[in-house]
């Protein structure tokens, strides 16, 4: 049966190129195979010639397989990973290497007759890993890497506006006389402490949690697990509640570390449920809903959903609604909720209240605080991101103990769990620090949102966390990926900034920038006005 | 809106939030006696003043023989160690806001410069091919999501260290096929062995992806023979696979001479493509007794491992205030000298120490030269040669003499009757009890049996 089908496609392929000039060629192959279809005869080419097809391409697909092991051929259904904006281009640009390799690899062979297949590969996820470098959150970072904006030793180095640290707090100035260890003492090095964190660092770390939520929660430190950054949080907690072909809903934009911390180990999907302009970007339960349904008739499972409180990118917070809101849809649909509420103890908006996921799944039924885990950053709020210290908050004890055996593989080492201790469980340094910090935080926010404006550029309300979610939608000569791409070169190569395009942040609108102010003094934010004026002239003038 | 609340909050299960497989699986391989002897010890450990016929930990490879050393080094306040001294708060702020998965050069040079000195200068490590990770642990299992793909297998020698169940596993998804080895050679890997283990595999239509193995070896607390590896090598050549060395006890072997690299048959190889799929596994953990720092790296002549393996160090990254500490100490060429060589003294008298004291009770050891540990064999007090018969023993030595050993069955040794005893965690003092606990046990079974 399935023999005609090539038959029809060949013939029709043949007539094609026939119509070229191979005319008489053509005819020889046409008029057998219509003879075969028409069942008059010349059975014998009319069968010969599609076998002959078929065996062809079966000896071509088979020699084309052979060689694929040489190249890190990614599995089909994981996307090219680590932050790539945009999935089309980045397989385009894994077909190229492909393609590239494939002429080595064959050399190879004839020059080393003791190898069976070429050089050794690696895994499809190794494969995926190698790719995305060229993405702009990469490309802006090492930039930033090579010519760093210094205000006195290199003032037209690039300004970093793009990633989250925060590095205009000082410890030592803050407190030198408070006795800080550093953790160079024996207990620092005792034998194998658990993986999953000292239980004096978990209670500093419940403590400053609850100092988040201005004490409205009050987080018991057995139900934390210490990992090594929230980037292994993310990864862990997404192995724990999803398998390999889940997926979790995301809404967007979000943060651009999610396609690799939730996506590239695991083998578990994110479904971008887009928020818009329009509505402030604000989470629309209703286009939540499509997207789970849409998902289940594409046969996907839906295993939860990931929200981050204060918002990355945005610095909304979401407010109590919101959250009951989430808590309904999750317990209708029976999946998980990660909040990811790194930034908690960084709102910055006078009167801002954060309201943790914890708060609202106080009072529900055990069975639905199972549903919420917590993701905490102890390096954002205290601005310490070399000390590589998150944890994983959860109600289900199932997912602790999991979690916590998971940590052996991402554990926190020990003289930075002291050194820790000392430093938070000192309440008067935590509470001095944090207010401090919002402080500064509220007053760079403002200079530059002032800045912005009077460059006619407008950005979303931040609440809290490092971020201004900034409209240069007037600014693109195309209102387009490709246009907003455009720009982001021109800001970063003409006004030597960089900041996060939306596009890697799943922004579904074009034109929106996410700014991380943390790393910009008072004294920094004209300097960079300057340069966004700069790179704006230059776009109006060529518009 | 949403669907009326019918839950009854006695029936669970019905709407109870599902976990994935990964996280209900037991390849976690705690539930194994290697973990529930230290469970028995946590809750009645041994301590000479306090609790004195408490359980002694023997299962955990963890070296303290040289903690004096670490001791007097730290306590001198070394100021290039501390982060509060080093240029004053300008370096703190550097230290703190460092992140870069690359990792602070200076700890790379000092960790590279380690590595050579630990292997007598026979090898050369290049620092920008060091990867770092927090652990040994995290390095092998990034080594195995790099190398292989779900389904694919590792082939690893046995009897190995029980965390290789959960570490190459659980999360990789990747299969471990053993390659047996047995006493009739000192438990050495064979061409033979190597070459069952890839058929094995084969008949079972699982693609191989590579050979992992401990050298010096943990359990066996011995080196592979040069020869062994070279075999090892041209095997991963003709089948196109990887050959990963996790050499963390490379520091703990007692005569230097008597251990071979991987990295020193490498270092004479100009084949890129043979070089290329040789790794190297190494960690601060066992050498420098200093396992809470959780320093691991993955040293690899593969460029593309090199920049995945960075690249995924983002999930398992060192603190910098680790690195920084460590880079000074690492760089102190005096002392890492000096620590070395105390360090191997003092594991081979406790090694001679206990297979003396092992041998006067009739009880042979395989002859080891390394690490923290050595391979007793207790087959001929087995009531049957089978594993109940040896986790029967193991019990009993757990019960009655309170002493927490690992059962080779926790190792996939295909010989029954063999346990790994751990003599570096404790004092010469506790060996003694140990010893005596021992002595003691096997005397009132000598008793008995000439009743």
């Amino acid at each position: 049966m399935t023999r005609t089908e090539p038959n029809r496609s060949s013939k029709s392929d043949s007539e094609n190129s026939g119509g070229g000039g191979g005319g008489t060629t053509a005819m020889r192959v046409i008029v057998p195979l219509q003879g075969v279809v028409q069942g008059r005869g010349g059975l014998f080419l009319g069968s010969v010639i599609p076998c002959a097809f078929f065996y062809f391409l079966q000896f071509y697909l088979k020699r084309n397989r052979k060689n694929e092991p040489d190249s890190g051929e990614p599995s089909p259904d994981s996307d090219p990973s680590s932050g790539s904006p945009d999935p089309t281009r980045s397989q385009s640009v894994g077909n190229l290497t492909e393609l590239a390799s494939l002429p080595r690899s064959l050399s190879r062979i004839l020059l080393s007759p003791r190898l069976s297949g070429g050089a050794v590969s690696i895994s499809g996820r190794a494969g995926c890993g190698l790719k995305g470098g060229d993405s702009p959150y990469h490309v802006g970072q090492k930039r930033v890497e090579e010519d760093p904006y210094d205000e006195s030793g290199n003032p037209d180095g690039v300004i970093e506006l793009g990633s989250a640290h925060n590095t205009k707090m000082d410890w030592v100035s803050e407190d030198p006389g408070e006795a800080i260890s550093d953790g160079l003492c024996m207990s620092g090095i005792a034998s194998y402490e658990p993986s999953h964190g000292l239980i004096e660092l978990k209670t500093a770390v419940a403590g400053f949690m609850s100092e988040a939520t201005k004490n409205s929660v009050s987080f018991d430190p057995t139900q934390i697990v210490l990992t090594s950054g929230a980037a292994s949080a993310i990864e862990i907690l997404s192995f724990c509640l999803a398998d390999s072909g889940n997926a979790f809903l995301v809404p967007t934009p979000c943060s651009p570390g999610y396609d690799r911390d939730v996506k590239w180990r695991t083998g578990v999907d994110l479904i971008h449920v887009p928020c818009r302009s329009a509505d402030n970007f604000n989470i629309s339960m209703l286009v939540l809903d499509r997207a789970f349904y849409q998902a289940k008739k594409r046969g996907v499972r839906i295993r939860g959903v990931i929200i981050s409180n204060p918002w990355n990118p945005t610095g909304t917070l979401l407010s109590r609604e919101n959250l009951y809101a989430l808590l309904d849809f999750a317990r209708e649909r029976n999946i998980h909720i990660i909040s990811n509420e790194v930034f908690a103890g960084s709102v910055h908006e006078e009167g801002g209240e954060f309201v943790s996921m914890a708060e609202v799944v106080d009072t529900e039924e055990n069975v639905d605080r199972e549903r919420v885990h917590i993701i905490y950053d102890l390096s954002k709020d205290l601005s310490f991101p070399g000390l590589r210290t998150a944890a994983i908050y959860s109600f289900n004890e199932s997912v602790l103990s999991a979690s916590r055996k998971l940590t052996t593989l991402s554990p926190v080492s020990s003289p930075t769990q002291h050194l820790l201790i000392s430093a938070i469980s000192s309440p008067k340094f935590v509470q001095r620090f944090v207010k401090t910090n919002r402080e500064r935080l509220m007053r760079v926010y403002a200079e530059l949102v002032k800045g912005l404006k009077e460059l006619g550029i407008e950005c979303t309300r931040s609440s809290g966390g490092f971020f201004c979610w900034v409209d240069m939608r007037g600014f693109m000569s195309s209102y387009s990926e490709k246009g907003e791409i455009e720009l982001w070169n021109k800001l970063l190569n003409i006004g030597k900034i960089n900041v996060i395009p939306g596009s890697c942040c799943h922004c579904i609108e074009p034109g929106w920038f996410r700014l991380c102010f943390s790393n910009l003094s008072e004294r920094d934010v004209p300097v960079a006005m300057n340069r966004i004026r700069k790179v704006c002239e230059t776009c109006k003038s060529q518009n | 809106m949403g669907l009326p609340l019918m839950i009854n909050n006695d029936d669970n299960n019905n709407n109870k939030v599902e976990l994935s497989r990964v996280a209900v699986s037991d390849t976690h391989g705690e539930d194994s006696p290697y973990f529930a002897g230290w469970k028995a010890y946590d809750e009645n450990p041994y301590d000479e003043s306090h609790n004195p016929s408490g359980v002694i930990q023997m299962g955990l490879a963890e070296n303290q023989v040289s903690f004096d050393l670490l001791e007097s080094y730290l306590e001198k306040k070394n100021p290039e160690g501390s982060l509060w001294e080093s240029k004053g708060s300008r370096g703190f702020r550097e230290n703190a806001l460092f992140q870069d998965y690359h990792g602070l050069k200076t700890f790379r040079q000092a960790m590279a410069s380690f590595m050579e000195k630990i292997r007598g200068g026979k090898a050369r490590f290049d620092p920008d091919r060091i990867v770092l990770t927090a652990g040994a642990t995290a390095a092998n299992e990034l080594l195995t999501f790099i190398l292989a793909n779900p389904n694919d297998a590792l082939l690893v020698p046995t009897p190995y260290y029980p965390g290789f169940d959960r570490d190459l596993r659980w999360r990789t998804g990747v299969r471990i096929v053993p390659i047996h080895c047995d006493s009739s050679n000192h438990f050495q890997i064979t061409p033979e062995a190597l070459e069952t283990a890839y058929e094995t595999a084969r008949d079972a239509n699982i693609r191989v992806r590579g050979v992992l193995i401990t050298n010096p070896s943990n359990p066996l607390g011995a080196t592979v023979q040069k020869k062994a590896l070279e075999d090892l090598l041209d095997f991963c050549v003709r089948k196109n696979i990887h050959l990963v060395s996790d050499e963390i006890y490379s520091g703990s072997v007692f005569n230097a001479s008597e251990f071979t690299s991987v990295a020193e048959i490498v270092e004479n190889i100009d084949d890129v493509s043979v070089k290329e799929r040789v790794h190297i596994v190494y960690s601060l953990s066992k050498d420098l007794g200093l396992p809470g720092f959780r320093v691991g790296t993955i040293y690899s002549y593969n460029d593309n491992v090199v920049r995945t393996a960075r690249r995924m160090s983002s999930f398992t990254l060192v603190s910098s205030q680790t690195q920084h500490m460590l880079a000074s100490m690492l760089s102190d060429e005096e002392f890492t000298e000096k620590y070395i060589r105390i360090n191997r003294e003092r594991l081979r008298r406790r090694y001679e120490t206990i297979v003396e004291g092992l041998k006067k009770e009739g009880i042979e050891c395989l002859k080891g030269n390394a690490g923290l540990f050595c391979w007793m064999n207790l087959g001929f007090l087995l009531n049957t040669n089978t594993k109940e018969g040896e986790l029967e023993l193991w019990d009993v030595i757990l019960k009655e003499l309170k002493l927490n050993i690992s059962p080779g069955s926790s190792c996939h040794c295909s010989e029954f009757g063999w346990f790994r005893v751990c003599f570096a965690n404790m004092s010469e003092k506790t060996l003694e009890i140990a010893l005596k606990r021992i002595h003691e046990f096997m005397d009132r079974r000598r008793k008995v049996l000439n009743c």
